[in-house]
């Protein structure tokens, strides 16, 4: 269950989404849409965790797991080391499902540094199904992945929304899911620059 | 009105000053007052220190150079302790004046340390033989002026203004633990020529350290110094202030 | 937290700049000071070790800002910080794992340098246990540093004047231990006020580090 709640987001001093609500219940997906800039990247930091909302709530049960638009593989561990690193972290055996699951289990011994952009993504995704975690939150999941794969990606949201999963994405083009599409241009903050108590005080 | 509603109203119209538009008007009020009781008692007390006291017996006219070497030495210390103080309301109660009061503290606290090193130096000379020599004291704070120079780096260095703030309180925090450490480690390294402390608060005019003849204009410089410091600090706050609202301002233009 | 130990440890090893490199630096620094003072051998056997212990520190310095700088630029310590694993650990695993791959190596091999410089057995063996005693301040306050700079723009030169200042503690007890040695007096006294200063930095360093980490992240 994740529930989002007036939730009003900003970065830099400059106030982006003003009340964005929406529930995501076990097994339900959501896609974030709008344009560059809009703020999908800062609203998805916070529901992740990493950066304070402007104001607003956000509840969770279950753990997280997050993917951010860059892909945060290790160049010079192997493919299976970068992803053993985060079963280790997060105490899974599901590695080897998710080296089949995104077609890498022929690329085990390769450096990261060696893959393409596209491999690059994949093994970014790969980990998210190795982290176990029941909310995913991804940032342009699909970014430099070609057909095929973007297909791969869609398998395997699908199979972790069947699991009960929950899934929180991204995107600024169709990603033609089986899920919910959430337009954020309609939440964009009328009043651009934030204002701070402390500022507001000195008017 | 009794003590303790007096202590109360205190605090309550303390916390008020973390309200900008109060703290404005409150400091724009009195910043003229502490001015001018800065110049009268710096004035007073530097002119009685430097002319109408006795030449020590031992050190000659160089003692007076006594009436700007310890009251600065005083406000450098009291200098980053009103930084670690203001980082920790910042910290605890997110209250913008306390740790712009803070930057502020800041250059001053740095001025104070390198007149107290000048006039240690200038001191020494005829003292010791030399102008500089690695005595605990001296030491400390040469390290003082290292920590003040690494605080306003990090400021100079981090735009945004909140991280900003937020970053230096924490380094300010760790600083005064460091600063404290090396204090004693000093000790340790080298027992030092420079004199004990001649002055104590507590008990006022010792005899046997400071006649009386020297300390009442020493003492007076002291106020006058403190009164010097403060003054600075609000004028710096009042521009820091200033500075902070130009920027919303202009983010304001930018974006219309 | 051992994992983020293991991985580091490897990523340094791997990446060629981390592990033998501040070694490196050191024995440089402890070749050129001959050619700067001269080849007097009293001399050197004099200011063998504080100098020793000035090199080391140096070459602490030269890799902190990769502790947390790497993994900040390719988006890691975003994701480390919504593991479960609490930053206060990350930051412990990092500093152990710089502590591993820079002092260590420089503890080892200060012995076998100050050969060079003319110490004798004994010496030696003292600046070797001050050093391995101190050492593991310089990692953990060097990635304090490094978690305030994280956010500017080459703030290398930025980390060694915040840091710089908060080694003088560690030095100061390091070099006296190696000095009274070298006199014959006793050197547990700075040695066990390296130890409580190590001990301290493990104690209250991680919180204001994860208090960093997570400022700089939001």
């Amino acid at each position: 269950m994740l529930e989002v709640a007036n939730l009003s987001v900003g970065r830099g001093g400059i106030s982006l989404l003003n009340n964005v609500s929406f529930s995501l219940k076990a097994g339900q997906g959501l896609v974030l849409r709008g344009p560059n800039g809009i703020g999908k990247t800062s609203l998805l930091r916070s529901v992740a965790g990493l950066q304070r909302p402007l104001c607003g709530d956000i509840s969770l049960d279950g753990s997280i797991a997050y993917a951010a638009h860059v892909d945060g593989n290790k160049g010079q561990l192997t493919v299976r080391e970068n992803l053993n690193f985060w079963a280790d972290v997060y105490g899974s055996e599901m590695m080897e499902v998710a080296l089949i699951a995104f077609k890498l289990h022929d690329l085990g011994q390769r450096p990261a540094a060696n893959l393409s952009a596209g491999q690059q993504r994949r093994l970014s995704l790969a980990r998210m199904l190795v982290t176990g975690c029941k909310v995913w939150v991804m940032d342009e999941p699909t970014v430099s992945l070609d057909q095929e794969n973007t297909a791969l990606f869609r398998v395997a949201v699908e199979r972790h929304l069947q699991l009960g999963g929950i899934a929180l994405l991204s995107s600024h083009s169709e990603l033609e899911l089986n899920t919910e599409t959430l337009d954020l241009v309609q939440f964009r903050a009328s009043q651009r620059i934030i204002v701070s108590a402390f500022d507001k005080a000195l008017e | 009105m009794s003590i303790q509603s007096g202590i109360k109203y205190f605090w309550s119209s303390f916390w008020q000053l973390a309200n900008p538009k109060i703290f404005m008007g409150w400091s724009g009020l009195w910043l003229p007052w502490v001015i001018a009781c800065t110049v009268i008692c710096l004035s007073t007390g530097l002119i009685w220190g430097f002319f109408f006291t006795p030449d020590d017996v031992r050190q000659g006219s160089t003692v007076k150079i006594i009436y700007l070497h310890v009251p600065s030495a005083l406000m450098a210390i009291n200098g980053y302790f009103l930084i670690v103080v203001g980082s920790l309301f910042w910290l605890i109660r997110r209250q913008h004046v306390s740790v712009l009061a803070a930057k502020a503290a800041a250059p001053v606290g740095m001025t104070m340390t390198l007149i107290a090193l000048a006039t240690g130096a200038i001191w020494g000379q005829p003292m010791w033989g030399t102008y500089w020599v690695w005595d605990p004291r001296l030491t400390s704070f040469l390290i003082l002026f290292l920590f003040y120079i690494g605080y306003l780096a990090l400021w100079k260095a981090i735009e945004d203004e909140d991280k900003a703030a937020d970053l230096t309180s924490v380094l300010a925090l760790v600083g005064a633990v460091f600063a404290v450490l090396s204090r004693y480690a000093v000790l340790f390294w080298n027992q030092g020529l420079h004199q004990g402390t001649t002055v104590t608060i507590a008990d006022g005019v010792n005899q046997e350290n400071i006649s009386s003849v020297f300390f009442q204009p020493l003492l007076l410089s002291m106020v006058g110094f403190g009164l010097l410091f403060f003054a600075l600090l609000l004028v710096g706050t009042r521009t820091e202030v200033r500075a902070r609202r130009l920027k919303v301002l202009e983010a304001f233009e930018r974006a219309h | 937290m051992i994992q983020v130990f293991r991985r580091d440890v490897v990523l340094s090893i791997r990446s060629g700049g981390g592990f033998g490199l501040a070694l490196i630096f050191f024995l440089i620094v402890v070749v050129l000071v001959p050619f700067a003072l001269g080849p007097d051998q009293s001399l050197l056997a004099k200011i063998g070790p504080g100098l020793l212990w000035l090199g080391a520190l140096l070459a602490c310095l030269l890799s902190l800002d990769r502790i947390f700088g790497m993994d900040y630029e390719d988006g890691t310590l975003d994701l480390l910080a919504t593991s479960p694993l609490p930053l206060e650990g990350v930051y412990l695993a990092k500093s152990a794992a710089h502590w591993l791959t820079t002092g260590l190596p420089i503890a080892l091999a200060a012995p076998v340098l100050g050969v060079l410089l003319n110490l004798n057995f004994y010496v030696s063996g003292v600046l070797c246990l001050s050093l391995l005693l101190g050492t593991p301040t310089l990692s953990l306050i060097g990635s304090f540093g490094a978690t305030l700079t994280l956010g500017v723009k080459r703030g290398g030169l930025l980390l060694s004047l915040l840091v710089l200042p908060l080694y003088i503690p560690t030095l100061i007890f390091g070099a006296l231990a190696v000095h009274a040695a070298a006199l014959g007096h006793t050197f547990e006294g700075p040695l066990i006020f390296i130890s409580a200063i190590s001990l301290g930095a493990i104690a209250i360093l991680p919180f204001f580090s994860a208090a960093a980490l997570r400022i700089n992240l939001s």
